[in-house]
């Protein structure tokens, strides 16, 4: 069981308000995922809810329990940091073995458990090894077997990913997402990096200078951002802005249109343009090209474009999906 | 250093450097060795020879070297207990965000860069003075006999001047070493449901255990050898109750002008410095391996 709600929960340094003030709903067994650019506060949210940080004010009701003053231990949450915090003089199995021997088990149950996260982490033949003689991976995994075995009401993970190669990285996403659907218990996750939001997450929260942009399932924040910043920061590569008499047109600031929803033609189109570079992946193409009255602009076209430099083509955007701004920066609905 | 050209060239550099220390180290042990075989004394000139291990016999049967050996021992360890233990207890309240704290990092490193002869003379004269000093002024005041030092508790006395000297290095060690302790180590340890105490137990001390091994190392290597603080205020005394090798070695040679003697009792002194050396690295050496 791990329901958590956010009840205006604020927190200043100094005289620096960090989080103005966060409401949020995050029901039992959910995978949400904080994202934002760094500094956004995503961090510092997600130490409050584990209780390394003490709120300013505001209550953190954790399965209706306001727990905002409580040590970190009494909350029944376990975190995995971003550097894994091992502690180095002590074997994998002490490791994991901490937090129940801290709880006062007896040993047949510390041993049963650890062995049994040992082998849903495949970290069995590693048992008697120190976090020293272990790969990053390894390193990650017995971190998060740290966390599983206190059998906590939800899961904390500040950015567990940032510190691994792009391969091993995509990897642990997998097994990460695969432990959640295996344990079904809440999980939060802290990110600056939205491919891993959205393919990880339930329900993804977009920050902003402490601020909470927008809550949703991850293909409903790509489908209808409420605010550019939103619109800019979820998708890959960032969706393009249109300013100007082609904003004006269509009754709004700025007119947003993602890459991959630009029909491209070498005749003729609503949006001329001259390709600057353009990369080729195989499977898709990206080209940065320099749109004629409007300024540069990203593509993204399927296959194999035979497409280089200072070529001339149109864009025409799908009028189903583009997305328009107000002078506030928030979307018009269609 | 990959080609067998440059290990050459490296080692022709490095050789003038490494000769030199070991001609530094190997000449006066040599000499020393060879004087400890020698009946020299300064009283009669000219009358030198060679006795064979005599004088090592003299000195290792002297009720005064084994009275001085444990003194030696006594000394050493009190001052490793007193200086680890409040080494650890003064760094884990300077690495705290109290006010002040910089001022206090100064007051306690001080005390390491006062000069042994000096701090000898302020304990001897200022603080422990039976009759002028401030304990004695705070015993008198609080309605108690003040207490002399040097008469009734010399070797007491000598361990707090030592250990007073040596407080600051140990603190300015073990508090480095504190600060490179990974904050989210504590968290997680928070995390995990431990409380201050078991986090000072499981994580801190741990954490230490390489920088108290160089504490101890080092510090015996310098404590085996404390001369001033002995020499400036009990002169050995009472008897023999504040006499170390170091200082036993110093009479013979000084007081009673034996160079033979006194030079068999420097080797004696090597060879336990050595035994201690290998003890210790035995001991506690296998936390220097990463």
């Amino acid at each position: 069981m791990g329901a958590i709600r956010l009840e205006n929960v604020k927190k200043t340094f100094g005289n620096i308000d960090v989080i103005p003030g966060v409401n949020l709903e995050i029901n039992d067994g959910e995978f949400v995922v904080f994202v934002g650019p760094s500094g956004c506060g995503k961090s510092t949210l997600l130490r409050l809810i584990a209780g390394l940080e003490d709120v300013t004010d505001g209550k953190i009701m954790i399965n209706g329990v306001d727990m905002a003053n409580e040590s970190p231990a009494k909350r029944g949450l376990s975190m995995v940091f971003q550097s894994y915090a091992l502690y180095p003089h002590m074997t994998v199995y002490n490791n994991i073995a901490f937090g129940l021997k801290m709880a006062g088990e007896t040993k047949a149950v510390i041993d049963e458990k650890v062995r049994n996260a040992a082998k849903i982490l495949n970290l069995t033949d590693y048992l008697e090894r120190r976090p020293g003689a272990l790969s990053g991976g390894q390193r990650q995994r017995v971190a998060i077997g740290r966390a599983i075995v206190r059998n906590p009401a939800a899961f904390l993970f500040d950015e567990p990913l940032s510190n691994l190669d792009a391969a091993l990285r995509v990897n642990m996403r997998l097994e990460i997402t695969g432990l959640h659907q295996e344990l079904k218990t809440t999980m939060i996750y802290v990110t600056h990096d939205q491919v891993e939001a959205m393919t990880m997450a339930d329900k993804i929260v977009v920050l902003q200078a402490g601020r909470v942009e927008q809550v949703g399932k991850p293909m409903d924040l790509y489908a209808k951002p409420a605010n550019k910043f939103v619109a800019g920061f979820i998708g890959s590569p960032k969706m393009n802005f249109i300013e100007g008499d082609y904003a004006r047109a269509r009754d709004c600031a700025c007119v947003g249109v993602r890459p991959e929803h630009l029909l491209l033609s070498t005749e003729q189109g609503d949006i001329a343009a001259t390709v600057k570079i353009a990369e080729h992946l195989g499977a898709e193409t990206y080209l940065h090209v320099n749109a004629d009255n409007i300024g540069p602009m990203t593509v993204r076209a399927t296959g194999e474009v035979p497409l280089s430099g200072n070529d001339r083509i149109w864009l025409t955007p799908d009028p189903e999906r583009i997305h328009r701004f107000d002078k506030n920066d928030k979307a018009i609905s269609n | 250093m990959s080609t067998r050209a440059s290990t050459l060239a490296g080692r022709v550099m490095s050789a003038p450097s490494i000769i030199a220390l070991f001609l530094w180290m190997i000449v006066p042990l040599g000499m020393t060795i060879y004087f400890s075989f020698l009946r020299y004394n300064l009283l009669t000139p000219g009358m030198e020879e060679w006795i064979g291990f005599v004088n090592y016999k003299f000195f290792l049967t002297d009720h005064a070297f084994f009275a001085s050996l444990a003194n030696t021992l006594v000394l050493v360890g009190s001052v490793l207990v007193i200086t680890v233990i409040g080494g650890i207890l003064l760094g884990l309240m300077l690495d705290q965000p109290i006010f002040g704290r910089g001022i206090l990092r100064i007051l306690v490193i001080s005390p390491f860069f006062i000069m042994p002869t000096v701090n000898a003379l302020v304990w001897k004269n200022l603080l422990m003075n039976p009759v002028s000093g401030f304990f004695a002024w705070i015993s008198t005041s609080l309605g108690f006999q003040p207490i002399d030092w040097f008469t009734n508790a010399p070797l007491t006395a000598i361990i707090i001047m030592v250990a007073w000297q040596w407080l600051p290095f140990a603190t300015l060690i073990l508090l480095t070493a504190l600060q490179s302790l990974d904050r989210d180590q504590k968290e997680a340890a928070q995390m995990d449901g431990a409380g201050p105490i078991s986090i000072f137990f499981y994580i801190t001390l741990p954490h230490l255990s390489r920088a108290i091994t160089v504490v101890i190392l080092i510090e015996t290597i310098f404590l085996l050898s404390v001369f001033a603080e002995i020499f400036v205020t009990t002169g050995g005394g009472p008897g023999l109750s504040t006499t170390n090798i170091a200082f036993l070695v110093y009479t013979q040679a000084l007081l009673q002008y034996d160079v033979g003697g006194a030079s068999a009792g420097g080797i004696v002194a090597v060879i336990l410095a050595n035994i201690v050396a290998i003890f210790l690295v035995r001991l506690i050496g296998k936390n220097l391996d990463a």
